[in-house]
């Protein structure tokens, strides 16, 4: 990654707003208003109540959705594309007729460019997200740690400059996904992807990011974003600080004054 | 479901009282083929059963050998009926019209669960079309399946085909459909093709589904076959069963029932095998949308 652009903006959102039909003929603001800029080789950490449009976000981003209004900019430079995005959903969506190595490699198939090279990449992530010994057993032989991380490998195959993740630990137990935090931190600080992490957990948000976003109820808009101005590489023992109770704090304040004010 | 219908006629056939367990397994993988091989060995050992009790009672109690015939004389009408050849003869042509007609059936309802599930206004438009002539009883369709195309196979392997499409025009939709919408983005967010999804992710998921409608469509083709053959024929084992019903060879009649039995069991199991070959994902059979 060039050193040079990790300070641009890679993706610069312009007064996002969505607006969904709702089945009674009515409708559903998700969005209002939302602009943000992403610098590269960020993590960004995006909190808010449920249906808030968090999801939504990523999805208008990655391109599942359009946008009702508002822009979406991916920079620094005019070659950067949707196909340096990899997405992470909250569950692994494995197909169970694939190996967890053919799952890893979906991308290339669909691509045609299985070659000896994504090959070796293939192994090389097994053998990061721990599953070396998984390679040729199917997604249903897998625990759901285990399958998610092959969804996040999934993900990470296409080697994507930037990484949007809904809630991807959100199915695991406290325990795995505080390891999986922590991993997840481990492959970022490999190559500093720039990465969009949507979570419930105010703890795991300030944990992993650089930056939370804060998000208002429906329709969605930013209350704030809180810099989380603590030393990487972080480590669980992070959480008991002081500082870390601070920013814990700011957020979950400004959450509940958005909930009190609705 | 094939699993319980199965069970179900077994009952029916064995009312005195031959035990149908389900089929313990102990100690066999959760993945892959755990249902088929005990469940072949229970059918054979409730159809033996049933033949010994069927024995004594004809024996003991003296049935006229118009009305039921004791199994010895349904073996000796088998062993002399391929003997002759006249079985083999007539076996082959209904299995010719059988698989004829359950050919033209799969590659009819999966082209058009295809067209159905992929293009809109083909969907709107045949879709209530087909429902509603699905409510349609088929067999009733034999006769007038005989006077259109006439005496020969090709009305027989139309009447097979006609009531072979139903459960799988139905199931393979159903299959097309049962993709994850979630899992279409996924495949989507990778920059899949709408070809793409397709072959990665909807006719996979459909397996299960196309290969329960099969298991149903394959038995309702013997049927058919049967059926379109007693309407009018001059061959076949259904021509077989009314020609020995006409001479009173009630266990003529039997034994043809018994070749019947086989080919269906025998074509079932093929389906089954290949089903569990092509479908190793699913530990558990999928439901099959109501048959016929
Ligand atoms: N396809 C859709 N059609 C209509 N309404 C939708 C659709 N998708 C989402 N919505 C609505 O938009 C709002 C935001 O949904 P979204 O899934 O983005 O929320 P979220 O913040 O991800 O919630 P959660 O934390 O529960 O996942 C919700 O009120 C939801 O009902
Ligand atoms: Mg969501």
């Amino acid at each position: 990654m060039p050193t040079s652009t990790d300070t641009d903006c890679v993706i610069r959102l312009d007064s996002l707003s969505m607006v969904y039909p709702t089945k009674s003929g009515g409708t559903v603001q998700a969005l209002d208003d939302v602009s943000l800029s992403v610098r590269g080789g960020e993590f960004i950490s995006i909190v808010g109540p449920s249906g808030c449009g968090k999801s939504t976000l990523l999805r208008i981003i990655m391109g599942l959705s359009r946008q009702t209004s508002g822009r979406v900019t991916f920079g620094p430079s005019e070659d950067t594309h949707r196909n340096q995005l990899g997405m992470v959903f909250q569950q692994p969506l494995l197909l169970p007729w694939r190996t967890v190595r053919k799952n890893l490699l979906m991308s290339p198939d669909l691509h045609r460019a299985r070659d000896a090279a994504t090959r070796a990449k293939a192994d090389e992530l097994l053998v990061m997200l721990g599953l070396e010994e998984f390679g040729d057993r199917y997604p249903n032989e897998l625990s759901g740690g285990m399958q998610q991380r092959v969804g996040i490998g999934r993900a990470l195959m296409h080697d994507p400059r930037i990484l949007l993740m809904d809630e991807p630990f959100g199915a695991l137990d406290a325990m795995t996904r505080d390891q999986m935090g922590l991993d997840l931190l481990k492959i970022w600080d490999q190559d500093r992807k720039t990465v969009l992490f949507v979570t419930h957990s105010i703890p795991e948000a300030v944990l992993l990011a650089d930056r939370v976003v804060v998000m208002t109820p429906r329709p969605g808009r930013l209350a704030d974003v809180v810099d989380v101005a603590l030393p990487r590489p972080r480590r669980l023992e992070n959480i008991n600080t002081p500082e870390f109770g601070e920013i814990v704090l700011k957020i979950r304040k400004l959450l509940d004054s958005e909930h009190s004010a609705h | 479901m094939s699993t319980s219908t199965k069970r179900h006629a077994a009952e029916r056939e064995a009312p005195e009282g031959e035990p149908v367990e389900a089929p313990a397994r102990p100690g066999t993988p959760v993945r892959g083929r755990r249902r088929r091989v005990p469940e072949i060995t229970y059918s054979v050992l409730v159809f033996l059963g049933l033949l010994v009790v069927w024995q004594v009672v004809v024996k003991l109690f003296d049935v006229s050998t118009i009305l039921v015939p004791a199994p010895t004389a349904v073996a000796g009408s088998l062993v002399d009926g391929f003997q002759d050849g006249s079985l083999m003869t007539h076996s082959v042509v209904t299995l010719k019209e059988i698989l004829l007609g359950f050919g033209i059936a799969v590659g009819s309802a999966l082209v058009s669960a295809v067209l159905i599930t992929q293009f809109r206004p083909v969907e709107r438009v045949l879709f209530p079309l087909l429902i509603l002539t699905q409510t349609i009883p088929k067999v009733a369709m034999a006769p007038l399946l005989i006077v259109w195309f006439g005496i020969g196979i090709s009305s027989k392997v139309l009447t097979v085909a006609l009531i072979a499409f139903f459960p799988l025009l139905i199931n393979a939709v159903l299959g097309f459909r049962s993709a994850a919408h979630e899992q279409v983005e996924m495949l989507r967010s990778f920059g899949a093709s709408r070809a793409q999804v397709m072959r990665h992710l909807q006719i996979p998921s459909a397996l299960p589904h196309i290969f329960a409608g099969l298991e149903v469509a394959v038995i309702l083709s013997v049927t058919g076959a049967v059926v379109a053959e007693f309407v009018g024929s001059s061959e076949g084992l259904g021509y077989l069963i009314q020609a020995s019903n006409f001479t009173l060879d009630v266990a003529r009649t039997f034994a043809v029932i018994v070749v019947l039995s086989a080919i269906g069991i025998a074509l079932h199991a093929v389906v089954v095998r290949l089903g569990k070959w092509l479908v190793f994902w699913t530990a558990t059979p999928t439901e099959t949308a109501g048959e016929v």
